[in-house]
């Protein structure tokens, strides 16, 4: 019998019971909690007159909707404000786990999960928010859900679930300075698209990835949703296991030797048979700019703005057509000659300490262009905040001309304040480039940290590797 | 949950592949603590000219006349049809909601993507796979014949055209049960609350750490 995928080890290991069709209860072990898809959750509950099943498997923050300046002066916004309260109010009255607003440890739930080593490697995580899938970082089986599913889990302890394919990513060789973890992720969804990994957990493999810091990793696995698939994962190695060392939810030290011995365990057998194969070479992926309005829709940054006449179908023509239209650009414009009005460096996928590091790299004694209206840097948490602060990084921005501000999801959705107005273009950290995505007629360009700290600077993209400054 | 057994209706056609929860209901929406009433910002974006807000009476709106479901030949459409990778993006069941609240009770499609699919569901919206070239056909006959019905019939797993042409698609078994059923997945899974129980007890000496 051929060997076991990782997916199929976490899988295995969280199954309650199975009904004759295939579909499965399966046992929830974290369920990270936000203040957008979880009222009408808790309102479920209590008109159902059920209570939480397991509330310290739950840990909860508001990200989406706070704001990321004076926040002394608590949410203007008073809808924004009543979706706030209203998850302070049901965590305080089930006795829930929640980082305030201004607690030093809030941030944006995929940064704080990890960040508090309440995500685990070998947990089920789940989140209603679909870049849950970030947490597969660690070898943990992490997707989002929707609301009805939040309820669920938090009913039962367990999702209705149907086992999804193995497809295996594999990045083999060693990465060129300058390339990221986000330039790889978007070199996939380029050559995979978006509907690449439907119905399929991705486990990304390869000596390119092996070669990641955690962060790096979590940059791959949170757009696995933007390729489709609903988890992504790597399997556990030294790196993964250092980075529990220390941190609040992680096993104690009585513990720690049991929990490390099983965490080792959980890697993809030798033998494992995957559905689908996927092999990047990683030497070839240049730095990465998206040009459309869909993360597919991708190109090096050598490159340049595609044709639609070249495309293979009619729809995907049609497509390319409407995206360029709304992203005002003409076919074969090089990339380096996009010109930028905002800048905007956080977002669960960019916004942890490596990523501040990376880009503060590229702006350190430099100026943002006088074109860019504004730059901001958005951290992924208090803690990451007070961590780049401490390495003067802070400083380093402010020098240069960024805004430094306070945790929160901010600009990737633009769900408070900070948003693009009609017609201006972004440079963007985060992971989705739709229409109106940072905000009504804003045209987004997904790129990695440093090259977006370059874009500052120069006011338009610019090959990273071009640059006289240490990779 | 409300249950689906066999709908007769008016489809519209979205001739787009990739169509997004944020295009679907834009962010700005989901700041409400409701279930209900995201329908007259479905498609917000592409359905009025003005920038739209949370609050605002219908009747200050600017529709877009050129947005297919602005199109009065397709008022009161309950099926939509569009192309593939329909609901990709985020988790937010709120884009089932707005089209639920809209009034459709299925879309049509050649592929969904994962949580919108599962979302659907849970809210009886049914999301029927067809092949590619079956989707254009029926984008293509529908934009033809105002007034272009079908009729989906969930137990039989067909959807039937004006000519009789029967085209059948797959369910999930279990999920085609509680949807026919109309029923309360929390409920169903809590009468196995024991099992649950049971395996917890055994997690939590396997995985003790899990459990602090």
């Amino acid at each position: 019998m051929a060997g076991k995928t990782l997916y199929d080890k976490l899988w295995d290991s969280h199954i309650v019971r199975q009904q004759d069709d295939g579909t499965v209860l399966l046992y929830i072990d974290r369920h990270l909690v936000h203040e957008v898809t979880s009222p009408q959750a808790f309102e479920g509950l209590a008109i159902a007159g059920r209570k939480p099943w397991r509330t310290s498997s739950m840990l909860a923050v508001a990200d989406h909707n706070v704001p990321t300046t004076a926040r002394e002066a608590g949410i203007s916004d008073p809808v924004s404000r009543l979706q706030v309260d209203t998850l302070d109010n049901n965590c305080d009255s089930h006795g829930i786990v929640e980082f305030k607003m201004n607690d030093a440890r809030q941030g944006i739930v995929h940064v704080i999960g990890p960040e508090q080593g309440a995500t685990l490697p070998g947990m089920t995580v789940v989140c209603g928010d679909s870049h849950t899938s970030t947490h597969g970082a660690f070898g943990a089986l992490a997707f989002g859900i929707g609301t009805s599913e939040v309820e669920h889990v938090m009913a039962t302890q367990c999702l209705l679930q149907k086992k999804s394919r193995n497809m295996l990513v594999r990045v083999n060789g060693e990465v060129s300075p300058g390339t990221t973890a986000k330039d790889l992720v978007l070199a996939i969804i380029g050559k995979i698209g978006t509907a690449g990994g439907n119905g399929c957990t991705i486990e990304f493999g390869g000596d390119a990835i092996r070669a990641l810091s955690m962060e790096g990793r979590m940059s791959v696995c949170n757009m696995s949703i933007e390729a489709g698939a609903r988890a992504g994962l790597v399997a556990v190695d030294e790196t993964t296991i250092e980075y529990f060392k220390g941190r609040p939810f992680a096993p104690s030290k009585e513990q720690w030797e049991q929990a490390a011995a099983y965490w080792r365990t959980l890697r993809s057998d030798d033998d494992a048979v995957f559905d689908s194969v996927v092999e990047l070479d990683a030497a070839s992926i240049a730095p990465q700019v998206t040009w459309g309005t869909s993360p597919e829709m991708v190109t090096s940054v050598k490159g340049a703005v595609p044709d639609p006449a070249t495309a293979d179908t009619e729809v995907r023509k049609e497509g390319m057509e409407r995206a360029l239209e709304y992203m005002d650009l003409k076919p074969n414009t090089p990339i380096t000659d996009i010109k930028l009005d905002r800048v905007f460096i956080g977002s669960c996928t960019n916004s942890r300490i490596e990523d501040l590091r990376a880009a503060a790299a590229m702006v350190s004694n430099r100026q943002v262009a006088d074109n860019v209206k504004q730059a901001l840097v958005v951290p992924g948490s208090g803690l990451v905040k007070k961590q780049a602060e401490e390495e003067g990084l802070d400083q380093v921005f402010r020098n240069a001309g960024f805004e430094w501000r306070e945790p929160g999801c901010s600009m990737c959705l633009a769900m408070n304040a900070d948003r693009l107005a009609p017609g201006e273009r972004c440079a963007s950290t985060s992971n989705r480039n739709f229409e109106g995505r940072q905000g009504q007629g804003g045209r987004t360009h997904l790129v990695s940290p440093a090259m977006a700290a370059a874009a500052a600077v120069a006011g338009h993209f610019v090959d990273i590797r071009d640059l006289e400054v240490r990779l | 949950m409300k249950s689906f057994t066999v709908l007769d209706g008016l489809v519209a056609p979205m001739d787009r592949a990739n169509v997004d929860t944020d295009a679907i209901i834009p962010k700005q929406f989901l700041k409400s603590i409701k279930r209900s009433g995201f329908g007259v910002n479905l498609f917000d974006s592409w359905r009025y000219l003005d920038p739209g807000e949370p609050g605002q009476a219908i009747d200050s709106r600017q529709p877009n006349p050129e947005f297919i479901l602005n199109q009065p030949r397709y008022a009161g459409a309950q099926i939509l049809l569009a192309r593939e990778n329909f609901g990709c993006g985020s988790s937010r069941e709120h884009a089932v909601w707005a089209l639920d609240d809209y009034g459709f009770r299925s879309v049509i499609s050649s592929s969904f993507a994962d949580i919108f699919f599962n979302n659907s569901f849970k809210s009886g919206l049914l999301p029927v796979v067809l092949s590619k070239d079956i989707v254009a056909r029926l984008i293509a006959a529908c934009e033809q014949n105002e007034g272009y019905r079908l009729t989906i019939d969930l137990a039989k797993q067909v959807v039937i055209t004006p000519d009789n042409e029967q085209i059948t698609f797959e369910v999930d078994e279990f999920r085609k049960h509680c949807l026919l059923e109309g029923l309360d997945d929390i409920g169903l899974t809590l009468a196995h609350a024991d099992e649950i129980r049971h395996y917890e007890e055994r997690r939590r000496s396997e995985v003790p750490w899990q459990f602090n």
